[in-house]
């Protein structure tokens, strides 16, 4: 039976390798994609329930035994993580149909895709410190490339910047990587939190936590660390500015979680984590104050991921149980809700023919529902209950006020209204304003000539998104229940050393 | 050889973050190249490298006594240095349509996706 956790790696890699034998196809490489992800997210569904139901899942690559072969683990913070990425990866998919040019699909858009999502689905479930960095490796080549495609001046002025500094990063983990190796010589997680307590000549512990804190600070877009992310992601198309919003800082994100907590207690490395606290504030200012200052929506939005990663870093500086469930429950409504509201900046695109919010205006008129669907993902994300946003907030703030960390709270509520603000402030330039260049009529929009299936395309995954974001809102309790569950198998390792070393055969 | 070691990872990564800084792409490449060359040797290094004992068990004996070479760190500089490479071609060809897209090489030139319009 957990032979199924090699599924989520190994069902993108086939598909990519099968996309590739038919670049012309594309055809097939839509059906491929749209069948995939629908997979994968049956499959990761199948392991969370599996994993709710019992025990982690692990599985030793190649038989090898636990500290010597690679582990592939899956507990219930990965099974989240991994639904959360099936998910996106399938709205992804349909959008990609509804949106990327033919060009871009026969230079192998699609395959790009699948090996993006194989690479965040690794990084999610190995157990294996290398393996992380290669897993890193297999998603950041593929988005590079993503990035990069169409060849724009824009966006390979934006991929230099994302691309010089993720291999920056990837330089520093992979030192940080050596390092702990030769401290420890074990490079499994489970293996390393044993053995970290009990080393001898702990001088170097900080170090490589902090190298850790900093190479994974990028990927995350942590302050001060973020500049490569509003700087790159609104120049690639709508769906993969998409795809990298919702998904590649979480990834950075869940990776800071995994070390500074399954691996790097806070007795190892206690100022890590006060570190953590002033950087997540600092975080959440920085993100916020240079969001409002925007015009274009998709910098606008990119800012916020920046912003929204501040509260998530916040909460894993906490350390408490709830502080843990409400960081793995901000991840899973940031992950829907900002993803969604790219989708949405992408359907404003098509109807006007900008994304600059001086030159758009008046949607609310002809377009009332589209107001309705921008609406949800925006409030959820200011945190207006009963969205998901709200609770996801309220459990951060409230493990913030327990561990008396005021000044923080002060600064995260702030940095919430500053939130509020800036949605206010895209609906009241794109949907409520007069439109500043009424002559273009709107039947002329480059949305209206798009084909009934290609519209249905666009909007299905933003209806899917937002059902999401209301839905985790309203049932707040089983969401609560995964989370909580998540949050004490992190702060209790023992059960996933038990199950990594302990599950020989 | 450990001191020699020491000090080629230093000069390295002085080098690399010395020419990251740099305005001219080129030189960027050349840091960022550096500074992967200085990570896989600081692997090499830092797992301690003994020299004639290979990991072999030795014929009648059940476990082979320590000091002995390490492979696990030279396998993981194998795969980051396949990784790098890959990373590294991908960066140069970047660099080099970005140079024949924007016409120039300044970095300090590119800032249109930094700026407010």
């Amino acid at each position: 039976m957990n032979r199924i956790i090699v599924l989520p790696v190994l069902l993108p890699f086939v598909s990519a390798v099968i996309m590739m034998f038919f670049p012309r196809s594309a055809v097939l490489h839509r059906a491929l994609n749209v069948c995939v992800t629908l997979a994968l997210c049956a499959v990761s569904a199948v392991m969370l329930s599996d994993v709710l139901g019992g025990e982690i899942l692990s599985l030793q690559v190649g038989g090898w035994q636990a500290p010597f072969g690679i582990s592939l683990v899956a507990d219930t913070l990965s099974c989240v993580m991994l639904v959360a990425t099936a998910l996106i990866g399938f709205t992804t998919a349909l959008y990609s149909i509804g949106t990327i040019d033919r060009e871009r699909e026969h230079h192998y858009y699609h395959p790009l895709l699948q090996l993006l999502l194989m690479g965040i689905n690794g990084a999610f479930l190995t157990g294996d410190i290398f393996n992380l960095y290669v897993w890193f490796e297999v998603m950041l080549i593929s988005s590079y490339v993503l990035m990069v495609l169409g060849g724009r001046p824009e966006q390979l002025e934006g991929a230099i910047k994302y691309v010089t500094l993720n291999l920056l990063s990837s330089a520093i983990f992979l030192a940080a990587v050596g390092i702990l190796y030769g401290m420890s010589g074990t490079l499994n997680m489970a293996d390393l939190a044993q053995r970290i307590p009990l080393l001898e000549h702990r001088e170097l512990l900080s170090v490589v936590a902090v190298l850790f804190m900093i190479t994974f600070g990028v990927k995350a877009a942590v302050f001060p660390l973020f500049f490569w992310l509003p700087a790159s992601y609104h120049t690639p198309p709508v769906a993969v500015s998409a795809v990298f919003a919702g998904l590649m800082t979480k990834v950075g994100v869940y990776a800071m979680i995994r070390m500074f907590t399954t691996v790097f207690t806070p007795d190892d490395a206690a100022f890590v984590h006060q570190f953590l606290l002033a950087v997540s504030g600092l975080t959440m200012v920085t993100g916020v104050l240079g969001a409002v200052a925007q015009y274009d929506m998709r910098r606008l939005l990119s800012f916020h991921i920046v912003s929204q990663i501040g509260y998530m870093i916040f909460a894993l500086a906490i350390q408490s149980p709830l502080a843990l469930a409400g960081s793995l429950f901000y991840i899973v409504h940031n992950i829907a809700a900002k993803t969604n509201l790219f989708y949405v900046s992408g359907l404003v695109q098509r109807l006007k023919g900008s994304f600059d919010l001086r030159e758009i205006g008046g949607l609310y008129g002809p377009f009332p529902l589209l107001g309705l669907l921008f609406l949800v993902p925006a409030l959820g994300l200011a945190g207006i209950p009963p969205l998901s946003g709200f609770w996801a907030k309220l459990m951060v703030l409230r493990a913030g006020l327990e561990a008396e960390h005021y000044l923080t709270v002060g600064v995260a509520l702030a940095v919430s209204m500053l939130t509020l603000f800036s949605m206010i402030k895209i609906w009241n330039e794109a949907f409520l304003k007069d439109d500043p260049r009424p002559d273009q009529s709107n039947e002329e929009s480059e949305f209206h000539a798009l084909r009934t299936g290609r519209k249905v395309m666009m909007i299905a995954p933003v209806v899917l998104l937002g059902l999401v974001t209301v839905a985790a809102g309203l049932w707040f309790e089983p969401v609560f229940s995964i989370a909580d569950r998540a949050a004490s198998e992190l702060l209790d390792a023992g059960s996933y050393i038990e199950s990594v070393t302990g599950a020989r055969r | 050889m450990i001191l020699l070691l020491a000090l080629i990872i230093g000069v390295l990564y002085a080098a690399g973050t010395y020419l990251v800084l740099r305005r001219s792409m080129v030189k960027v490449i050349f840091g960022l190249i550096f500074l992967g060359h200085a990570a896989n040797l600081t692997i090499f290094t830092v797992a301690r490298p003994t020299k004639g004992v290979p990991a072999f068990v030795p014929e009648n004996a059940l476990a082979i006594a320590e000091p002995f070479a390490d492979p696990l760190p030279q396998a993981l500089i194998l795969t980051a240095i396949v990784i790098g490479f890959g990373v590294q071609a991908f960066t140069i060809v970047l660099f080099k349509r970005t140079y024949q897209t924007l016409g120039t090489e300044d970095l300090d030139e590119m800032r249109s996706t930094d700026t407010l319009e």
